[in-house]
């Protein structure tokens, strides 16, 4: 149980580090949209449930925000995407110069 | 010693989300990645809950998770709206 607690924790920060780094360096804003927002969701999840393992009497909050967090996080992201294709912004095109 | 490995990895994901949030060229960009700091931020909250052994942080996680996402689209219905900021 101990063991798979750090696990889970360690593999929620990795993610969180793919998040960041998707976001710093994807072109566009639906490529940092998605990028940020799957990753984190994962590694927010691992994270919590492993920190539920390592102290099982907090396990049913963890589960709760961990819900939550499923909710919500899809949602912002869908209308943050939506309010941007509104306002005109065009995904990056790529050009093949062969 | 595997918690210095954690606490550096996170370091470095919160860094690379401010950096796109200062240098980011459109408010579409700052906003997309304030959105994935805010839910970073909320995981070092649940950690530093493990961390101190004071579950009254998990509480403080949940509420910043809500205005989180209150935050994320209320920025979205002001861009939605006022299509003169840049």
């Amino acid at each position: 149980m101990n063991t798979a607690g750090y696990i889970l924790i360690t593999v929620g920060s990795i993610f969180f580090f793919i998040g960041g780094l998707g976001i710093f360096r994807m072109p566009d804003v639906f490529n940092r949209l998605q990028a940020g927002t799957k990753a984190t969701t994962l590694g927010f999840m691992s994270l919590t449930i492993g920190v539920g393992l390592l102290n099982p009497t907090w396990l049913l909050k963890c589960i709760v925000i961990v819900v939550f967090i499923a909710f919500t996080n899809p949602i912002s992201s869908s209308v943050l995407a939506n309010a941007a294709y509104k306002r005109g912004v065009n995904p990056r095109q790529v050009k093949n110069d062969e | 010693m595997i918690e210095f490995f954690y606490w550096f990895l996170i370091l470095f994901g919160v860094l690379f989300s401010l950096l796109r949030i200062i240098l980011g060229p459109k408010i579409e960009d700052r906003v997309a990645a304030l959105d994935g700091l805010n839910v970073m931020v909320s995981g070092i909250i649940v950690l530093l809950a493990f961390q101190f052994k004071n579950s009254i942080y998990l509480d403080v996680a949940l509420v910043y998770a809500v205005l989180a996402f209150l935050e994320t689209v209320i920025f979205s219905r002001i861009l939605e709206k006022k299509k003169e900021l840049k």
